[in-house]
């Protein structure tokens, strides 16, 4: 237990090394933001269940990258898809690096705001044929067969895992948003 | 546990708080800029620039802080009982909770408006809207308190309101739930919601100089959400903008339903186009019920009166009052810059925020350029009435104030953020934290025509490590910020009472010299008022007992009192005699189921009493008056009911003797 807290103390750390938002120039940095409160006892929010999968340290990167770790540890609530580290590696070879370049950052943040949406569902509101808005904009579509959901007819939510914050749906693929 | 492994679980303690302390407080220092205790720092026996004036959402009540202090000067009982202040269990004060289903006792404070002549603040009241159980406060800044309360019919959740015009002309309410319209059929299936279920918005006429509220006219409208709202100011004076979302007419599970459309809509409103129907004697009179509740100031009384009509204006019949303006994804703030140009919606789940055009808006309706209607009210081309859009600027927009300069500031709930942004170029300057999850933002000024600028004070909803822990429940945090400059500073976090929804800020000097400092004891006309210890007597009216009571420094008359038996209701009637300033009176009697009296110099205030045993029952004063305070006390004998006690008081050689 000791153990863990320091861990999470470092990551907090981290956290508040990342670089301020594009816009606005800032000069000074984000102070430590929601993410960063010390508090182990309460239900892990959709960010420390996160931080906490081995199978999700390219997601855990990115969101850290795209600023948004603050943002989804916040009241919400979310669901967030959680595309695995194995979903990342199925993306054409470079792509992660890509979005993971200073310059890319906005596309980085549309791709993972298509991940979420403000609104805890569970796995049994997902209907055949449902379109659901997401934080970034876009829509995505569900197709529900035998029991398994597929999203935008290409990633199916393997595992689901609640959050004190909203859900976290794992899945095997990464979701693109449609072009604008 | 052994000192040794003490010892242990201390060292280890003190790693992880070096770990956390290496780290914490390097972004704490980062994001609060070095001169700020300067900036806050008013010094002792000095005063506040700005006032302050805050909702206090589900307690109910309205808080008056100073700023840049943030320092807490008082709670003004509005929509909730208060027994601090024996608000609504005096018997003066129990009409101000009356409502068309009786004494409610709480609501749910939301939406400041200070009053305002040529869109600048005046400095006279300020109002607030219950959010439950749908009425208009009115509170005097002479004297800070609740002056009148009026009930809104035809409406469920009264939540864009008491948002004020630029000559205070009217203040509004707008229904957060659409209901069946009270008198009609109202026993209907909830999921026959989109037939029977409607929407209204209200103007409620201010006497210019009164300050007293009557319903001008309600309208009818589709029954979706109305959600905030602002009226027009300089060239859109005339016009008052409502946000909604829900139009997709969900009557289950919103969070999901209400969301469906890409966009909602903002209700645009011609009042001056309404009133012009009221003046032609359009519209319908129809049968309702509502209070309406005065606070006599000379009388130290409140009243209450029960209403039997309102008139209702039915776009369907009363063209070119209403228009629909599209607004991306379930719009929550809705305001108007300094200017009046541009209306800024800002849609909760939606990745844009659009700013519209009034130039726009007028030329469309001209023009016609609509797409389609909405339950008959034409909508108005999205393209045709925006001025642009602001691209990504955080998650979860909410509310937008301005400063003199152009710019605007909006706060972002998911991102935890505040921005500013150019409202002519749209294009985003500055961007900070808040701690955490910010609602609603204060600039001074900030809704007016004239922003006094300076500060900006954002009321988040969520605290959790900003203060010290007082377990599960904490007090939400307000956070200063200095926006003197380019970039927004954050200078000062403070705890706020009940859920701080809108507030707004005001010079001080604007309030300060209004301020009264006690009531006039020749002025009093309270009819139980005794004005001098002459008058000061013991009446028994059946199995009522009638106390008139006066209260000086150090004592009461009378203060001994006989004769009352048990099954009689008695009631206290206290006058402080005090004409001095800030030296209230408190009155309290042993075993009373009710609270305590605070009656202020020059004031009369009845605490009913119905005694539950035999026995003698000390009273007291509850307000430290004075260096005798202590012996300020007296004591009532109850007699069984047969007794042949006859009614007797005295104070000492004091007071009249019997």
């Amino acid at each position: 237990m000791v153990f863990i807290m320091i861990v999470l103390g470092m990551l907090s750390c981290k956290n508040t090394t990342t670089p301020d938002s594009t816009v606005g120039s800032s000069a000074e940095a984000p102070a430590a933001g929601q993410a960063n409160v010390v508090d182990d006892e309460s239900m892990k929010d959709v960010v420390k269940i996160a931080v906490g999968s081995p199978d999700h340290t390219t997601l855990v990167a990115a969101l850290q990258q795209a600023d948004l770790v603050n943002s989804l540890a916040n009241a919400g609530p979310f669901t967030v898809f959680a595309p695995t580290n194995a979903a990342f590696d199925k993306l054409p070879a470079g792509t992660v690096d890509g979005l993971m370049k200073p310059d890319k950052k906005t596309d980085l943040q549309d791709i993972l705001q298509y991940h979420v949406t403000t609104s805890a569902l569970k796995t049994s509101f997902f209907k055949d044929g449902m379109t659901l808005g997401m934080v970034n904009g876009g829509n995505i579509s569900f197709q529900v067969k035998d029991g398994k959901i597929m999203i935008n007819n290409s990633a199916t939510i393997v595992a689901s895992v609640p959050a004190s914050n909203g859900i976290v749906h794992v899945i095997d693929a990464v979701l693109l948003p449609p072009a604008k | 546990m052994t000192s040794n492994k003490f010892f242990t679980k201390s060292a280890l303690l003190m790693l992880i708080l070096i770990t956390w302390s290496a780290c914490k407080p390097r972004g704490i220092q980062q994001a609060i800029s070095s001169d700020a205790s300067g900036k806050v720092y008013v010094a002792p026996g000095t005063h506040d620039e700005f006032y302050n004036f805050v909702s206090g959402g589900f307690s109910g009540q309205m808080s008056v802080y100073g700023i840049p202090s943030g320092r807490l000067f008082r709670v003004i009982p509005v929509f909730s009982v208060d027994p601090e202040k024996g608000y609504g269990y005096s018997e003066e004060s129990k009409p101000m909770l009356n409502t068309s289903h009786g004494m409610v006792p709480w609501d749910d404070l939301h939406h400041i408006a200070l009053s305002v002549t040529d869109g600048i603040h005046d400095g006279r009241w300020v109002f607030g809207n219950a959010n439950n159980t749908p009425r208009i406060a009115r509170v005097d800044l002479t004297t800070f308190r609740t002056a009148e309360i009026i009930e809104i019919p035809n409406s469920a959740g009264n939540h864009s309101s008491p948002f004020i015009t630029e000559n205070s002309e009217y203040v509004v309410a707008g229904t957060r739930f659409s209901v069946p319209m009270d008198n009609g059929s109202t026993d209907v299936p909830i999921s026959t919601y989109k037939d029977n279920f409607k929407g209204t918005v209200s103007f409620v006429k201010v006497d210019p100089s009164s300050g007293r509220m009557s319903i001008a006219f309600q309208i009818l409208l589709p029954g979706v959400n109305f959600d905030l709202s602002r009226a027009g100011k300089g060239k859109s004076h005339g016009w008052f903008f409502f946000s909604c979302y829900n139009s997709e007419q969900a009557n289950t599970l919103l969070e999901v339903n209400a969301s469906q459309r890409d966009k909602d809509f903002i209700l645009c409103v011609n009042w001056k186009k309404a009133e012009e129907y009221v003046n032609q004697g359009k519209g319908t009179k129809k049968k309702v019920r509502y209070a309406h509740n005065f606070y006599d100031e000379k009388k130290h009384m409140g009243t209450s009166t029960m209403e039997t009509e309102v008139l209702v204006l039915d776009p369907k019949e009363l063209a070119d009052m209403v228009y629909m303006m599209p607004c991306p994804k379930s719009p929550h703030g809705c305001d108007t810059d300094p200017s009046g140009e541009f209306i800024v919606g800002s849609g909760k789940l939606a990745a844009t925020m659009p700013v519209f055009s009034f130039t726009k808006i007028q030329q469309a309706i001209a023009d016609k350029t609509y797409d389609g209607d909405y339950e008959g009210i034409p909508v108005l081309k999205y393209e045709a009435v925006l001025h642009g859009e602001v691209q990504k600027p955080g998650l979860g927009p909410l509310h937008t104030e301005f400063d003199a300069n152009g710019n605007a500031y909006t706060s972002f709930f998911v991102s935890s953020e505040v921005v500013k942004w150019n409202v002519q170029s749209l294009q985003v300057l500055d961007r900070v934290p808040t701690y955490y999850s910010v609602g609603h933002l204060s600039v001074p000024g900030g809704p007016t025509k004239k922003p006094w600028g300076k500060y900006m004070i954002a009321y988040n909803k969520i605290t959790k490590d900003r203060f010290l822990p007082t377990g599960p429940e904490l007090s939400q945090s307000a956070q200063l910020y200095d926006i003197s400059g380019d970039k927004m500073k954050l200078i000062l976090d403070f705890p706020t009472i009940g859920e701080p929804h809108y507030a707004e800020a005001i010079p001080a000097e604007l309030v300060a010299k209004n301020s009264v400092k006690f009531y006039k004891i020749e002025e009093n006309e309270n009819p139980w008022a005794a004005k001098g210890d002459d008058f000061a007597r013991v009446e028994r009216k059946g199995n009522e007992v009638h106390v008139y009571m006066t209260a000086i420094r150090s004592h009461f008359v009378p203060d001994n009192i006989e004769g009352v038996k048990l099954g009689d209701v008695v009631y206290f009637h206290v006058t402080n005699m005090e004409q001095d300033w800030d030296v209230p009176h408190g009155f309290a009697v042993k075993g009373a189921n009710n609270a305590e009296l605070l009656i202020m110099p020059g004031e009369t205030q009845t605490l009913m009493w119905k005694p539950d045993r035999i026995g003698v029952f000390p009273m007291y004063c509850t307000d430290f008056c004075s260096a005798l305070h202590q012996e300020m006390s007296g004591y009532i004998r109850i007699s069984a009911p047969g007794s042949n006690v006859p009614i007797k008081f005295s104070t000492g050689d004091l007071g009249p003797e019997q």
